[in-house]
């Protein structure tokens, strides 16, 4: 009687982190926008004062300026990004049949410019691939996000869901904890949000410039005191996937603001 | 406004990942839910345990708050430390230190002195756990003075 009580604890115990780690019901999904205060909203909503819309700019520029050994430009096969590239970034990342897993826009814009423009990659956290996907992924602002929805990527989202459970680091923290189970609450005064991974890359005013999905997971790894993935691996793809797909239906904020 | 917020990430960033030079953890005791002995073999400074539960590098206070009327961004994700003097013994304050998962398995609390069983714990704090025995015990001297 006495074990059969001890095994049902121990049964409770080993299940309250699935329980914990349910993810956010579709009505009840919040943008980090929705935490922040009227004056960074207010700098996103507004084109001239959001600083992100350089970067747009920017990669406009980029778009049709042709380069690499092929001399040509993003706008020579894709035409008008504003009809060719609208709803593409709320389905990123996507599956890839010559690799066989998962990339990311970057990388996409990066297989582009090896394959058909016969270029060399640009690096992550450039300020050309920030500004090329910055424009690529504003032409799907007010798109509702869909990407995990391809049955080839099921394995690379279940990957990204376990990342995200995962306790990590010399403070034993994982994603779930803070934004699953605390978003709302404060840490050290700070609101935490649900970690959506709406708006792209955005202008953090933190960094002063704008700035990738992966840099902000790498600074909540470097957070909990873990070894940051590399930029590109396949866990932080993974990962994006994953919070792509749990943000399902919230709409694309690119490029957002965020403190 | 969003000059004071840039400043709060910007603490955020460096609180959470700075320095932790603490070396391997000394053996210790565990028996009736508490570490009933220092882990230095004295006992520790209230007036720097203060000082360091302020301190945002321990990290305390982005969890929780606490009665530090010059600590502006204090944390609500755990309860306040007001009054943790008199519902906890010193000898449990040190065993909840130590290892909070002790006390409750799902802790979302960080285990001070631990170095087990994490997981991809960063290059410069591998093999070393969050405080050192005497910041424990500063720390576990203040928490006992919490009385309400
Ligand atoms: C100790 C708490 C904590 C942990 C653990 C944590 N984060 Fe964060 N995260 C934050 C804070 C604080 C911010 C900045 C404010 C905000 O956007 O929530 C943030 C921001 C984010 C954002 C940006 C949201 C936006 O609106 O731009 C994403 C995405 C994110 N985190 C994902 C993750 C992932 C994935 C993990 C695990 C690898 C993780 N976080 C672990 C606290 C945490
Ligand atoms: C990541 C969050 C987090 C951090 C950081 C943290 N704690 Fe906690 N702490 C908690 C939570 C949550 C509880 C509530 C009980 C539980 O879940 O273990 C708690 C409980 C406590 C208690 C018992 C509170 C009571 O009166 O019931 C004390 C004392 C305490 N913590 C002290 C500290 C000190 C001192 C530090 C820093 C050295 C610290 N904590 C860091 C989350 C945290």
């Amino acid at each position: 009687m006495r074990r059969a009580r001890a095994i049902a604890v121990v049964a409770l115990l080993a299940a309250a982190p699935t329980l914990l780690a349910g993810g956010i019901a579709p009505e009840a999904r919040r943008s980090g926008y929705a935490f922040m205060g009227p004056e960074t909203r207010a700098m996103q909503d507004d084109d001239s004062s959001n600083p992100g819309m350089l970067f747009v700019l920017d990669g406009e520029t980029l778009w049709t300026r042709k380069t690499g050994g092929a001399d040509k430009a993003c706008a020579d096969c894709h035409g008008d990004a504003r009809s060719s590239m609208k709803g593409v970034a709320a389905r990123y990342p996507a599956f890839d049949k010559a690799a066989g897993r998962p990339v990311t826009l970057g990388q996409r814009i990066n297989l582009c410019r090896g394959n058909h423009q016969q270029a060399a990659p640009l690096p992550y956290e450039s300020r050309d691939l920030l500004a090329l996907s910055a424009f690529v992924a504003h032409q799907s602002r007010s798109v509702a996000i869909t990407a995990g929805d391809d049955p080839q990527l099921k394995p690379f989202v279940e990957q990204g869901r376990a990342l995200f459970v995962q306790r990590e680091g010399q403070l034993n923290l994982a994603c779930t904890n803070c934004h699953d189970d605390n978003f709302d609450k404060r840490l050290a005064g700070a609101p935490i949000t649900q970690g959506q991974p709406t708006g792209y890359p955005l202008y953090r005013l933190e960094w002063q410039t704008l700035g990738s999905l992966e840099r902000r997971l790498r600074s909540c790894m470097t957070g909990v005191r873990a070894q940051a993935y590399d930029y590109g691996s396949p866990e932080l793809v993974a990962l994006e996937l994953y919070l792509m797909s749990r943000a399902r239906g919230l709409p694309m904020e690119t490029p957002a603001v965020r403190p | 406004m969003a000059r004071a917020l840039v400043h709060i990430a910007a603490l955020i960033a460096t609180s959470l990942a700075c320095c932790a030079h603490a070396e391997e953890p000394a053996p210790f005791k565990i028996a009736a839910n508490g570490i009933a002995e220092s882990l230095t073999g004295s006992s520790g400074d209230a007036v720097k345990g203060r000082a360091l539960v302020l301190a945002r590098t321990t990290t305390c206070i982005l969890c929780h708050s606490a009665p530090l009327p010059e600590a502006r961004f204090q944390g609500d994700l755990a309860p306040d430390l007001a009054g943790a003097g008199n519902r906890w013994t010193v000898s449990q304050l040190r065993l909840r230190l130590v290892d909070a998962s002790r006390f409750n398995p799902e802790t979302i609390m960080p285990s001070y002195y631990r170095t087990d069983g994490l997981v991809r714990v960063g290059r410069n704090f591998a093999g070393k756990p969050i405080l050192s025995a005497a910041e424990i015990e500063d720390i576990v001297a203040y928490l006992a003075t919490l009385r309400d």
